[in-house]
């Protein structure tokens, strides 16, 4: 069953992507999409069958290479660890296949998308059933494949070339670490299993080995460079620019894989390797304090961004700070948890964001937004279920799940654990700020949809079907054909008498189609209640549930229940302090967000600008590696290796012609002088040799 | 003293050495280097009959007949070719005779 | 020792009419330079003892050869008035390069000796006494030489014929005869029939059908 799981998306890439053009667009779509939902029953049933009680196997498929002492497989491990990742990467991608049905409709390249998302889903499923690190490196690279060839899936915009590149190379940073990480792990340990590995860590402490010119504990640098690896994959800070870049990739995409599944490899890694964390302080501090320190700062970039997959995506970057301080604490369980619960709600933020740009015409900035609660409700009502589930609402799964994490930072009682609760503490009230700030800016106030370049893209291809009434606002363009059609079906009403000075500017906005609808409201279902509902199991006071996958200390979780009043109520306090402000600043006094960036303004440059990290990447980085580069190809490709090659050699042979030439004087004695020396030489040579 | 053969061959390579250097040192006409030509056909005819006589071969005699009759052939055929080149071109001076300079 | 000095006589005068011919600024000059070296080559000839050969340089070389040249040399009607009297820059070389040929050649030939079995590789062998050089060279040449003889002719007409095509000119306005044409012409376009009026003359370009002019007169 494992296998029909983990290939199945294979076989739909396959045809979906082989196949491209000449089997149409609902045949892909149709094909992979019935691949997948196939695999996600397929995983809810492993993973209740795990649940229950089935053991932990591991299925070989086939051998992949073995060079002297180094043997890999193909092998499919399930056990709870990856019983739970399976779900969340088939429901979400399975989801997100069907949202796509809808979202992609006029797309022209469908079926290479659809053969994308199943690649993707493929090589997540290999890297969570990895039993031995290097096919998980190869899942690894996988997803960065995917996600290079997704987020550049529009690849005529420049902007999302770069983009995808952009990710490509970050992430490649991180994989060097991981790389490096693996290759230390085989030095060390011998081999590449993971179970052997992981259990023969505890023998391993203490042991050193060189590194960079200088003797370390062996354990604390491998952690070290896989979490490396981690940072890049999840976007952690200093390896985190990837990721609002990445958001020009289409919205499923978005979902699926900067929300839900790929980001998340990174804490998947640190709880597969939990026993390797656990053996080393140092390396279990440093990951939460860049777990922490990344929470903060997408926190706060968060709150001054104006294009809603943006808001969104730093939301993303600073859960994943969440679940990666909580796994530095060592409460790897609770990371998982969130985890669990943060796909379900992030998928539904993106989602739900994918339907409102999809409703207003592919607009994406907050700015030409407002007042969409009466035209698309059921999407409101989506994004406000996700809304209160990342903010932590009591009872929701984001409730259980951040407050899980929380709590074990604070009782985990070191000096890097409060430090991690202050912070998240601060970042959970910016979280629910900035989440609120995106419901009211879009849901609420007034309409400002007139000035948007979209919406009046998409107005003047209605009025090219309709009567003229609306002279004052519509463009000169009258005559618009093919859009003109399509949009003059029905899908934008216009209403005669609307004199369009509410700022909607005549557009109405229409509701998704079903197809987008449907796992909306299936993500809300998981958002509201898969937290309450797995509590016990994942965070709860046994260790049945992870049986010796993951790290797992029942006891500690077991005193989370216990911790101190304010501790306690302080994920909720902070919620309301951030749903209060948000409410102060947007609804009750629109214009005091303007007045604060105007009194703040380099406070508000800093943040917008995301702490000028581009820039000083751009500055240390890129800059010299464009001058290398350059030298590299001007003064060594060009100035000395052509020189001395191709062009020298055509220079010479140019050079010596000239030369040659200019002994063909036309003149018949200088001829007969030339063959006057070589009889007098021919003649010399023969007398004296 | 005896004239031996060296002498006669002395002869001919002076003779051939001048005709050499006629061909390319002169600079006035074409007509010299026709001469010069003829010059070296003749030192080339000394060699020949000093050798017959002094081996006592006939073929040497015969071949400077046969060389005599060459020559002849190729001063008129050179001889033909110089008044054709002349009525085409107005001038018999080397220097402008350069068409095929490189 | 006459024989020395008459060898050294004609020597010297060869070699300095052949400088001569190389330095002499009229061409004319040149060729009669050029035809002494002939006949003191033949001198040498014929102290040598090869006297018909000598006499076959003098009818052929000089009677014909040279007198082509000097032929030539007065119908181009040259200005040697104008000519460029420098030498090249490659004089000095030049020099430089012939004496070194010559120095070769002279110390090979000069010191020349006959090997030892020289004398067997003869291909024709002087016949035996009494005959002179002009029989001894009859008596080979039609004989063992017949097929060189016979190219020699070849080659003779054919560069008499390359001579007369490079060079023909048919000049405007020479009549010649083209008997062809002649025996070609008929009554009709030879003869016509007038009967003229008293007092009145003959037209002669009205009866007559005249060929046109490739015919008969050019």
């Amino acid at each position: 069953m494992i296998q029909a799981i983990v290939f199945l998306p294979l076989l739909a890439f396959l045809v979906a992507g082989i196949g491209n053009r000449a089997i149409g667009n609902v045949a892909a779509k149709s094909v992979t999409t019935g691949a997948l939902f196939v695999s996600a029953a397929l995983s809810w049933v492993v993973f209740i069958g795990l649940i229950g009680g089935a053991p932990a196997r591991d299925v070989v498929v086939a051998e992949w290479f073995s060079s002297g002492d180094l043997t890999v497989n193909w092998s499919l491990k399930v056990d709870m660890l990856t019983g739970v990742m399976l779900v969340v990467i088939t429901s979400v991608s399975a989801l997100v296949h069907l949202y796509s049905w809808g979202y992609m409709d006029e797309d022209p390249d469908q079926p290479r998308f659809f053969a994308y998302l199943s690649l993707f889903t493929f090589s997540m499923l290999m890297l969570v059933t990895a039993d031995n690190l290097v096919q998980m490196f190869f899942g690894w690279e996988g997803v960065g494949l995917a996600s290079y060839l997704l987020i550049g899936f529009w690849y005529k915009k420049p902007s999302a070339s770069a983009a995808a590149i952009k990710a490509f190379v970050v992430n490649r940073v991180g994989d060097f670490g991981f790389m490096l990480g693996i290759f230390g792990l085989f030095m060390l340990f011998g081999t590449v299993d993971l179970d052997t590995i992981l259990s023969a860590v505890p023998a391993a402490e203490g042991a050193t080995f060189t590194f960079l010119g200088t003797s370390v504990d062996a354990i604390t640098c491998l952690a070290l460079l896989l979490f490396v690896g981690a940072m890049g994959k999840s976007a952690q800070v200093p390896l985190h620019t990837w990721l609002p870049d990445a958001m020009e990739g289409p919205t499923p995409v978005s979902a699926l894989i900067h929300a839900a599944t790929m980001v998340t490899a990174g804490v998947f890694l640190v709880c597969r390797m939990s026993p390797l964390f656990e053996a080393s302080v140092t390396a279990s501090t440093v990951v939460t304090y860049v777990g922490a320190f990344t929470a903060l700062f997408a926190a706060t970039v968060a709150t001054t961004q104006t294009d809603i997959k943006r808001v969104i995506a730093y939301s993303t970057c600073s859960q994943l700070g969440f679940m990666f301080f909580a796994a530095g604490v060592g409460a790897y369980g609770a990371a998982m948890f969130h985890l669990f619960t943060h796909a379900f709600f992030k998928a539904l933020l993106f989602l739900g964001a994918g339907s409102v740009i999809h409703a207003m015409h592919h607009e994406q900035d907050m700015r030409f937004y407002g007042g969409l609660r009466k035209a698309i409700p059921l999407t409101f009502a989506a994004m406000l279920i996700g809304t209160v589930a990342i903010t932590g609402l009591n009872y929701t799964s984001g409730y259980f799940s951040k407050d899980a994490v929380l709590f074990a930072a604070w009782e985990q009682g070191s000096q890097a654990g409060r430090t991690a609760f202050f912070v998240g503490i601060f970042a959970a009230t910016l979280t629910s700020f900035y989440s609120w700030r995106l419901i009211f800016l879009t849901f609420f106030q007034e309409p400002r949809w007139a000035q948007s370049e979209h919406i009046r893209h998409a107005l003047h291809d209605a009025h090219g079907a309709d009567t003229p009434s609306d002279e004052a606002r519509t463009p000169a363009a009258q005559t618009h054909t093919a859009h003109a059609a399509a949009a003059a079906d029905g899908r934008i009403e216009k209403q005669d008498g609307q004199t369009g000075q509410d700022g909607t500017g005549g557009y109405h906005p229409h509701e998704s189609p079903l197809s987008m609808l449907v796992p909306l409201a299936v993500l809300s279902f998981g958002a509201l209640f898969a937290g309450a509902i797995f509590n016990d199991l994942f965070v709860g006071g046994q260790t049945a549930f992870w049986a010796g996958t993951l790290v797992h200390d029942a006891a500690f979780f077991e005193s989370l229940h216990h911790v101190p009043g304010l501790v306690y109520w302080a994920p909720a306090i902070v919620m309301a302090i951030g749903f209060v402000t948000a409410w102060r600043v947007y609804i009750r006094n629109p214009g005091s967000s303007e007045r604060f960036k105007a009194q703040f303004h380099h406070l508000h440059a800093f943040l917008i600008n995301k702490w000028y990290f581009d820039e000083l990447y751009r500055l240390v980085f890129i800059r010299p590696a464009m001058w290398l580069g350059r030298a590299f190809w001007k003064r060594g490709d060009e100035g000395t290796i052509d020189r001395f090659g191709p062009d020298g050699l055509s220079a010479i042979v140019a050079g010596g012609s000239a030369v040659a030439g200019r002994l063909q004087t036309g003149l018949v004695y200088s001829y007969a002088f030339v063959m006057l020396l070589g009889v007098a030489a021919f003649i010399a040579w023969f007398m004296v040799g | 003293m005896t004239i031996g053969i060296g002498h006669y061959l002395v002869v001919g390579a002076i003779l051939f050495t001048l005709g050499v250097l006629g061909i390319f040192i002169n600079r006035k006409n074409i007509i010299v280097i026709l001469m010069s030509v003829e010059l070296i056909l003749l030192a080339v005819n000394i060699n020949f009959v000093a050798f017959s006589i002094f081996m006592g071969d006939m073929v040497g005699q015969i071949f400077a007949m046969f060389v005599l009759t060459v020559a002849a052939g190729e001063a008129a055929i050179g001889l033909a070719i110089l008044v054709i080149y002349f009525r085409n071109r107005g001038t018999i001076a080397v220097d402008d005779a350069r068409q095929m300079r490189g | 020792m006459i024989q020395a000095i008459v060898f050294y006589l004609f020597a010297s005068v060869v070699v300095a009419s052949a400088l001569m011919v190389i330095l002499a600024r009229n061409p004319v000059h040149s060729v009669l330079w050029l035809i002494l070296a002939f006949f003191n080559a033949a001198g040498l000839f014929l102290v040598i003892g090869a006297e018909f050969i000598a006499m076959i340089l003098v009818i052929v070389y000089v009677g014909a050869v040279a007198v082509l040249f000097l032929f030539v040399v007065m119908m181009l009607d040259v200005d040697f008035t104008a000519m460029r009297s420098g030498f090249t820059r490659f004089l000095p070389f030049g020099l430089l390069l012939g004496l070194v040929l010559a120095i070769e050649l002279i110390l090979v030939g000069a010191v020349w000796v006959f090997g030892d079995l020289a004398v067997q590789a003869r291909a024709a062998p002087v016949p035996g006494a009494g005959l002179s050089n002009t029989q001894a060279i009859g008596t080979i040449l039609y004989t063992d030489y017949v097929f060189i003889f016979q190219m020699a002719g070849m080659i003779l007409l054919t560069a008499m014929v390359g001579a007369i095509v490079l060079t023909l000119r048919h000049r405007p306005g020479v009549k010649r005869q083209s008997v062809a044409a002649q025996n070609a012409r008929t009554p009709a376009n030879a003869v016509s029939m007038e009967n003229p009026a008293v007092g009145a003359g003959v037209d002669t370009g009205a009866g007559v059908k005249r060929v046109p002019d490739e015919g008969g007169v050019r």
